[in-house]
């Protein structure tokens, strides 16, 4: 059997070989009508590509049927090259898997017009093409979905590391702005780098604010008060602030003790008590009158 | 035999962690820091942990139970220093170290001592900001 193919896709290489000018007009000719995007890629740069693909295609294919042999390796690393590309230029996937599709039928009429006498064998040998553009198709799709896949990781890591700033307000005093929904993923990082400041800036007091944070349930309830037992076991305390009615209304339905924990409403109210707990009084200039 | 050295300074007692605690170190020192506090009427105990990278269940009840003992014999303990990742892990072994007293540093720690021992009033954990 193996002989059979062997012999078979050497066919296709040679075909392509002599009907190759016909070829890459054909399907450029297709992708015009079907999917070139002509505001996001040169013309040249296609021409290339295309070109590029059929003589790797053609060295390919004299060595067999089989696209994860040794012998694909080539069209394979550009395959995942030009998936890889396109995803980041914004084809869309369809797009980046109709590059490999609109050949079959510049293929096929090759195929047709060197084997046309003979029908068993041309059955045999679009067969086998269908097989090989089918796989190429299907890896250039999941080289696509890859890069997106690894864009998407990507940007959750960053967004990781940026959600969870902690700033200075005061000398002892730090301030921890929540935004967005707490998993335990998020939470680990939160409490690390807060306690993580607390040492650096010697702080006293730390503010947890959680007005940018949509929902509290039971399981965001036991990651605050963790970290702010946590941050009572270093000898700072926790001041949580931004608690809006509706997530004081959830905490008390759900029957989370917050008891031991300061808690404000907004971040003023808890920096000014941050403010009082570290003995620092603020006076107006002019009127001497105490704000506090 | 290793030990931990207990250090004293006027009215109170000073026990530095440096080495990686293990049971039996643990359980000498809070034998012989009881002793001190007895012999010396020390009224205040300060533990420091800021080397101390590895706690586990045990040492973290030891704290708490030497805190326990400390205020038996009329002393007040703090613990200071504790590294994030310490905190981390007794909050996840569920020991939040109820009625331990804590401190960033020894000077933090030394302020809260000197605080609760003149005023004896306030005594409950927050009286530190007050």
């Amino acid at each position: 059997m193996a002989t059979t193919l062997n012999h078979k896709t050497s066919n296709l290489g040679s075909i392509i070989a002599h009907h190759r000018d016909a070829i890459l007009h054909a399907w450029s000719r297709d992708m015009i009508g079907s999917t070139r995007r002509n505001d996001l890629m040169k013309e040249s740069e296609l021409q290339a590509q295309c070109q590029q693909f059929l003589s790797l295609l053609q060295q390919a294919t004299s060595q067999g049927s089989n696209i994860q042999a040794p012998a694909y390796d080539q069209l394979r690393d550009m395959l995942t090259e030009i998936s890889r590309t396109r995803a980041i230029q914004g084809f869309n996937s369809r797009e980046t898997a109709m590059f490999i599709f609109s050949i079959k039928q510049p293929l096929f009429t090759a195929i047709r017009e060197s084997l046309g006498k003979d029908a068993a064998a041309m059955a045999e040998e679009i067969w086998l093409t269908t097989e090989i553009i089918d796989g190429l198709g299907l890896y250039t799709t999941e080289a696509y979905i890859k890069t997106r896949e690894d864009t998407i990781r990507r940007q959750q890591e960053e967004m990781l590391e940026l959600s969870t700033p902690v700033v200075k307000l005061w000398e002892g005093v730090l301030a921890l702005p929540l935004i967005g929904t707490l998993d335990s993923a998020r939470t680990q990082v939160v409490m690390e780098s807060l306690l993580e400041a607390i040492v650096q800036t010697n702080s006293k007091v730390a503010i947890i604010d959680i007005t940018g944070v949509p929902t509290v349930d039971t399981v965001v309830a036991q990651h605050l008060l963790k970290t702010v037992t946590a941050a009572r076991l270093m000898g700072a305390d926790c001041i949580i602030s931004g608690v809006r009615p509706q997530i004081a209304q959830t905490i008390v339905h759900l029957g989370i003790n917050l008891l031991d924990i300061t808690t404000k409403s907004t971040l003023s109210d808890a920096f000014s008590i941050a403010l009082q707990r570290t003995g620092i009084k603020f006076v107006r200039a002019q009127k001497k009158e105490s704000v506090e | 035999m290793e030990k931990i050295p207990i250090l004293r300074m006027g009215e109170f007692l000073l026990v530095t962690i440096q080495v990686d605690m293990h049971d039996r170190l643990a359980l000498t020192l809070q034998d012989d820091l009881t002793n001190r506090i007895s012999e010396t009427g020390a009224k205040g105990v300060l533990i420091d942990i800021s080397s101390l990278e590895i706690v586990d269940s045990f040492i973290g009840r030891m704290l708490g139970n030497i805190a326990s003992m400390s205020r038996v014999l009329d002393a007040q303990t703090v613990v200071v220093g504790m590294q994030p990742a310490v905190a981390i892990t007794l909050v996840e072994l569920g020991m939040s170290l109820e009625g331990v007293r804590t401190a960033l540093n020894v000077d933090a720690g030394m302020e809260l001592l000197r605080k609760s021992i003149n005023g004896h009033e306030e005594m409950e954990y927050g009286s530190y900001f007050r």
